[in-house]
């Protein structure tokens, strides 16, 4: 018997499987009424800080919750809870970014229409969370003033999946010479008329405007329910 | 890096296309992959020969294609391709834009075998 050597074309999105269960998610997630918004950043940028905020902030007025992604440790969500909202934490093993399978098992047992929001805290990192939709309705990526002003240009791929770009801790921004105009004008270079928030955790700045957009957003998809 | 989580999809989803098409060895898959698709091709390739080892795809080649960003210019009223994503700006005319068409892809194009 000879074998022919053979091509057989296709078109295929080698992270169809992980795109189809982000689609199944993002409609669960509509039918719910919930506003589910996945945060990601590098590992130090304030993630867990400006979220525990963002979620006493929010907890006012809304339903708030949060899942956490973490290689190893509880220590997130420990964090988080503080906040009084209600968070379950995802310990990926050796995986650097959270997809929408891990998700899915992490909503288990969670009954959706009790809540408002949903925040999601991805694994800190700037590359790998970029290709994993996770069904979300916004992608918020977080830089300090400590990375830099470069730092949006040294990651094109994850800014321009992303919908809004957070400065954190502003209130180191003199202690460390961080050029704001210089950072604004490289998140422009990559990513033009994206939305910019400053924000401290430390002296409260700029979570109200934020807390205030996230609400917008979320009234903008759910018209029917406003609080 | 998720290279490696990548590599293991490709495969999988080459080697239920090879079944499906009766072949019984994979010689070469075809992918075309983004500037904008967050993967790095020389992590892919050293991924790609590690999952690889043991399965119909053993000593197999994998052939990348680099597909560059296409935006849309508002200006021009035209697609405009990119091989560096900064500045996001048409290179005929400047005119910023946000307005991404195509370069997020990894797509496998072709699975060769016998």
């Amino acid at each position: 018997m000879t074998l022919t050597p053979r091509i057989v074309e296709v078109r295929q999105n080698v992270l169809k499987k992980n795109d189809i269960l982000a689609r199944a998610l993002r409609e669960r997630f509509q039918a719910s009424g919930v506003y589910v918004v996945n945060l990601v950043s590098s590992p130090g940028a304030g993630k867990t800080t400006a979220l525990t905020h963002i979620l006493t902030e929010l907890s006012t007025s809304h339903r708030v919750a949060a899942i956490v992604g973490d290689l190893a440790t509880e220590n997130d969500a420990e964090r988080l809870r503080e906040s009084g909202a209600d968070v379950r934490q995802i310990t990926t093993g050796t995986v650097c970014h959270l997809e929408a399978q891990m998700v899915e098992e992490a909503l288990h047992g969670w009954s959706l229409d009790t809540l408002d929001f949903l925040f999601i805290e991805n694994v800190g990192n700037l590359v790998c969370p970029a290709s994993y939709d996770l069904g979300e309705h916004e992608r918020v990526v977080l830089f300090s003033v400590t990375e830099g002003e470069d730092k949006p240009e040294k990651y094109p791929t994850l800014i321009n999946s992303s919908d809004t770009v957070i400065m954190t801790k502003i209130d180191l921004a003199e202690a460390v010479d961080f050029n704001r105009e210089r950072f604004l004008r490289a998140v422009e270079r990559v990513r033009p008329g994206i939305a910019v928030y400053e924000i401290s955790a430390k002296t409260g700045a700029g979570l109200k405007e934020w807390a205030n957009r996230l609400i917008e957003a979320r009234n903008h998809i759910f018209p029917m329910v406003q609080n | 890096m998720h290279e490696l989580s990548i590599a293991q999809n490709m495969l999988d989803i080459a080697q239920e296309i090879a079944e499906e098409q009766g072949l019984l060895r994979i010689t070469q898959i075809h992918l075309r992959l983004g500037v904008l698709s967050g993967v790095v091709k020389e992590a892919l390739f050293f991924a790609y020969d590690i999952v690889a080892q043991g399965t119909m795809a053993e000593a197999s080649s994998l052939v990348i294609e680099e597909v560059p960003v296409v935006i849309f210019c508002p200006e021009c009223q035209e697609e405009r391709s990119l091989f560096r994503p900064i500045p996001m700006r048409c290179p005929v005319c400047q005119t910023k834009t946000a307005d991404i068409r195509s370069g997020r892809e990894i797509d496998i194009i072709a699975v060769e075998g016998v």
